[in-house]
C-alpha cells in the first residue's frame, strides 16, 4: 500500500476541535483527496464548531452551515445549481456527524440517495451527539455510557447498520473507513470522487471527550476497532457487490478496544463477552454477504 | 396572449416566464397542480430547470436554499402542513439571504383535516423574515410571481406569493399571459452577489457572537423595511412594461368613507362587489386590500384610510387567543398615529366557509351600526 501524502492541506491551523479529535483528522484526509474544488455543506455537528467562530474559518474551501437534518438536500440543491451553470467538476460534499446521518438527517439522506443525486456524503461517526455533550444516537453501540444513557441504564440497543440502509438505496458507492488507516481511507475518497451519483463514506472517528478515552489513544482505538472487527472496513458497489478492505486475522479481542474507554467502564466481563459474540456474528453475516456477491 | 387557467397553473406559468433554474417541491393539495404543471413544462423542455422531486417540504426549501447559495434562481411551492414543516428552513433561508420565491396556497391546518382556504398557514410565518404578497385573482398571481423575483433579488430576502385554496388555485379565469421578451426585459438573469464559489471560498453561517448576530439581524430588518419601497417600485415598473399594476395596498372607493373594509387575497374582489352594492344603497363604505403583508406597509394603509372613522378588518384566519391577524397588524400600525379609526375585527370564511358579497355587506352594516368594537368578533360565515 502506498504511503499517504498530504498534497492539499485545506484544514488550516486554528481549528477548535478537542485534543485527539478523530473527526478533525477525517476532514484533513478527505479534503486532501477532493482538493480545493470542493463545496462543503455542514449541518449541525461538531464540525459546525470546529471550523472556528466568525470571522475565522479553518477550511479553505466554501462552507455553508445549515440545519441539522438538511445536509443531503442542501447538497443536492448546490449540485443542481452547479449543473445548470455547466459545472460538473466541483465536488459537493455533505459532511455530517452520526446524529445528522443515522437520526435526524436520515430522511433527507434517503431522499438524495433514492434520487441518486450527485453528491459525496461523509458521515464522520463518533457514536453519539458529542457537540451537545455526549447524548446517545442510534449510532451509539450497545453497552455504552452517554449522558442520556447513564452507566446504571446504559444503551440497551445495537448500533444501527447505516451501511446496509445505504446499500438498500442501490447507490453506486458506499464504503467504511477509519482514520487509523489513512491510505485506505484516501483510496476510498478517490473512488468516491471518481464515481458519479450518491456516494457515501462512513468514517469511524474516536472522540476522546465522549468516549472518556485519552486523547493520545485516538488512533490506537480506531485501529483496535478495525482489528477486533468491531468496525469492519469494506465497500459496497451499486448496493450489491461487496468487498472487504482488510481482514484482521486473527482478530484482536474486542476487549482490547473496549477496555481503554471510560464509556464502557461499567461493563463486566460477561457483558464484554456479549459484545464479542455480537461482533463475531456481525462479521460472519458481513462475510456471507460478500461471498454471495463479491466485487 | 389571453388564456383561461387556474391559479395554480398561473403560478407555474409565471415560474416558467421567470426562467427559474432550480425547482424543488413536494406535493400537497391544493398546490399539486403547480408541481404537476411545472413537471410538464420542464419535461417538454420549455423551461431548462432542474426539478428535484424531494421527499419532504423541509427538504424542498433546504434544497432551494443550497441551489440559491450556489447562484441559481429557485422556486418551491407548498401549502398548510407543508409550509409548517418548512418553518425551520423559512428562518434559515431568510437568514442566509437567499432570494427564493415560493407560492403558498392558503389551506386550513389540521386537525380536523380540511383542504379549504385559511390564511393561518402563511400568516403564522410572519416572523420568519419572508416577504409576503397576497393575490386577489389569477392575473395577479402570474404577475406577482414575476414581480416576486425582482423584489427578492433586490433585497436578498425570500418572497412568498400567496393565493387562496380552490378560490384561486382551482378556479379558472382569463389570464393575460405576459410575453417572454417583456418578462426578460423586466427581469434580468439572477447574478448573486455572493455564492459558494471555489475561486472565492467563504464560510456562510459560522458561529457568531452577539455583536455580529445582532448586526446581521438588524441589517435584515432594515432591508425588510426597505422592501416596502422595493415592492412598490417593482410594481410600478411592472406597470410600465405590462400596463398593469396593483399597488402594495389597493384602496377602492375609499373617498369620504365612513367605513373601510380591509381585506386580503381573493376576498379583496368580493369586498369590491359588496362596496358597490353598499354605495348604491347610500352607505359610505370603501375597501382596502392589503397586498403586501410583510413588510406591513403601514404608511400606505394609514394614508388610504385617511379620515375614515371606522375600519372593519375581515380576516380569513384566526390567531387563537388573539383574533384576526390582519386586524392585529393594523392596530399595531395605527397605534402611534394621530388619526386612529375604530378597528372592528371580523374573522371567518376559513375551512370552506364562503364569504359572499352578501356576507361582506352584512359585516359592513353591522360595523356601521356598532358604536365601538367588541373584539375579536367571530363572524359566522354561512357556507
Amino acid at each position: 500500500m502506498k504511503r499517504a501524502r498530504m498534497e492539499n492541506e485545506l484544514v488550516s491551523k486554528g481549528h477548535v476541535a478537542c485534543p485527539g479529535c478523530g473527526a478533525a483528522l477525517a476532514m484533513r484526509y478527505v479534503l486532501n483527496v477532493l482538493g480545493p474544488k470542493t463545496i462543503i455543506v455542514l449541518p449541525a455537528c461538531c464540525w459546525s464548531v470546529i471550523t472556528n467562530r466568525h470571522p475565522e474559518c479553518c477550511l479553505e474551501v466554501p462552507v455553508f452551515h445549515t440545519a441539522f437534518e438538511t445536509a443531503a438536500c442542501v447538497a443536492s440543491g448546490v449540485r443542481a445549481a452547479l449543473e445548470v451553470k455547466g459545472d460538473n467538476s466541483t465536488n459537493v460534499l455533505a459532511w455530517a456527524g452520526d446524529g445528522g446521518t443515522f437520526d435526524i438527517g436520515l430522511q433527507a439522506l434517503s431522499g438524495a440517495a433514492e434520487r441518486n443525486d450527485d453528491i459525496i456524503y461523509v458521515c464522520y461517526d463518533n457514536e453519539a451527539y458529542m457537540n451537545t455533550g455526549v447524548q446517545r444516537s442510534s449510532a451509539t453501540p450497545w453497552g455504552a455510557w452517554t449522558t442520556t444513557t447513564p452507566a446504571t441504564h446504559f444503551k440497551g440497543q445495537e448500533k444501527k447498520n447505516i451501511m446496509e440502509i445505504m446499500a438498500a438505496h442501490r447507490i453506486p458507492y458506499a464504503a467504511t473507513a477509519s482514520i487509523s488507516m489513512p491510505e485506505d481511507l484516501m483510496a476510498k475518497v478517490e473512488r468516491a470522487r471518481d464515481t458519479r451519483g450518491t456516494r457515501f463514506l462512513h468514517i469511524f472517528c474516536p472522540c476522546p471527550t465522549g468516549w472518556r478515552s485519552s486523547p493520545d489513544l485516538t488512533i490506537e482505538l480506531a485501529r483496535a476497532a478495525v482489528e477486533s472487527r468491531a468496525f469492519p472496513l469494506y465497500e459496497i458497489f451499486d448496493g450489491a457487490k461487496r468487498r472487504l478492505s482488510l481482514d484482521p486475522a486473527p482478530p484482536a479481542p474486542v476487549a482490547d478496544y473496549i477496555r481503554p474507554q471510560g464509556r464502557f467502564r461499567h461493563l463486566d466481563s460477561e457483558q464484554i463477552e456479549a459484545i464479542q459474540k455480537r461482533v463475531d456474528e456481525e462479521w460472519l453475516s458481513l462475510l456471507r454477504l460478500i461471498e454471495n456477491n463479491p466485487a | 396572449m389571453k388564456e383561461v387557467m387556474m391559479g395554480d397553473v398561473a403560478v407555474a406559468r409565471g415560474v416558467k416566464l421567470a426562467r427559474v433554474e432550480v425547482i424543488a417541491a413536494y406535493p400537497i393539495t391544493p398546490q399539486t397542480i403547480i408541481v404537476e404543471e411545472l413537471s410538464e413544462i420542464c419535461g417538454r423542455g420549455e423551461l431548462k430547470a432542474r426539478f428535484i422531486k424531494v421527499e419532504s417540504e423541509h427538504s424542498a426549501l433546504a434544497c432551494c436554499m443550497g441551489a440559491s447559495m450556489a447562484g441559481a434562481r429557485t422556486f418551491t411551492a407548498s401549502a398548510s402542513q407543508g409550509l409548517l414543516l418548512m418553518h425551520e428552513m423559512l428562518h434559515w433561508s431568510a437568514g442566509a439571504r437567499t432570494p427564493i420565491v415560493m407560492a403558498n396556497v392558503n389551506r386550513a391546518i389540521a386537525p380536523p383535516w380540511n383542504l379549504w382556504s385559511d390564511q393561518t398557514d402563511s400568516l403564522s410565518q410572519r416572523d420568519t423574515s419572508w416577504i409576503q404578497l397576497y393575490c386577489e385573482n389569477n392575473q395577479e398571481v402570474i404577475d406577482t410571481v414575476i414581480q416576486a423575483y425582482r423584489i427578492a433579488e433586490t433585497v436578498y430576502l425570500p418572497v412568498m406569493v400567496v393565493l387562496d385554496a380552490f378560490i384561486l388555485s382551482h378556479t379558472s379565469e382569463v389570464v393575460d399571459v405576459p410575453e417572454q421578451e417583456d418578462v426578460d426585459r423586466y427581469l434580468p438573469p439572477f447574478k448573486a452577489a455572493l455564492t459558494l464559489d471555489t475561486n472565492d471560498p467563504r464560510a456562510f453561517g459560522s458561529i457568531s457572537g452577539p455583536m455580529e448576530y445582532q448586526k446581521l439581524k438588524m441589517a435584515r430588518h432594515e432591508d425588510m423595511m426597505g422592501a416596502v419601497e422595493v415592492a412598490r417600485r417593482a410594481d410600478d415598473e411592472f406597470g410600465e412594461v405590462f400596463g398593469r399594476k396593483y399597488g402594495i395596498a389597493e384602496p377602492y372607493r375609499c373617498e369620504d368613507a365612513e367605513l373601510i373594509l380591509l381585506t386580503s387575497g381573493a376576498l379583496g374582489g368580493t369586498a369590491k362587489i359588496a362596496v358597490d352594492a353598499l354605495r348604491e344603497s347610500g352607505a359610505a363604505v370603501g375597501a382596502l386590500r392589503v397586498r403586501l403583508f410583510r413588510p406591513f406597509p403601514a404608511d400606505e394603509i394609514a394614508e388610504a384610510i385617511g379620515d375614515a372613522p371606522k375600519v372593519a378588518v375581515i380576516d380569513r384566519n384566526l390567531s387563537v387567543g388573539a383574533g384576526g391577524i390582519f386586524a392585529q397588524e393594523l392596530k399595531a400600525a395605527l397605534y402611534d398615529r394621530e388619526r386612529r379609526p375604530a378597528v372592528f375585527g371580523f374573522t371567518g370564511g376559513y375551512g370552506g366557509g364562503d364569504f359572499t358579497p352578501e356576507v361582506v355587506e352584512k359585516i359592513a352594516r353591522r360595523a356601521l351600526e356598532m358604536g365601538k368594537p367588541d373584539s375579536p368578533t367571530l363572524w359566522e360565515a354561512i357556507p
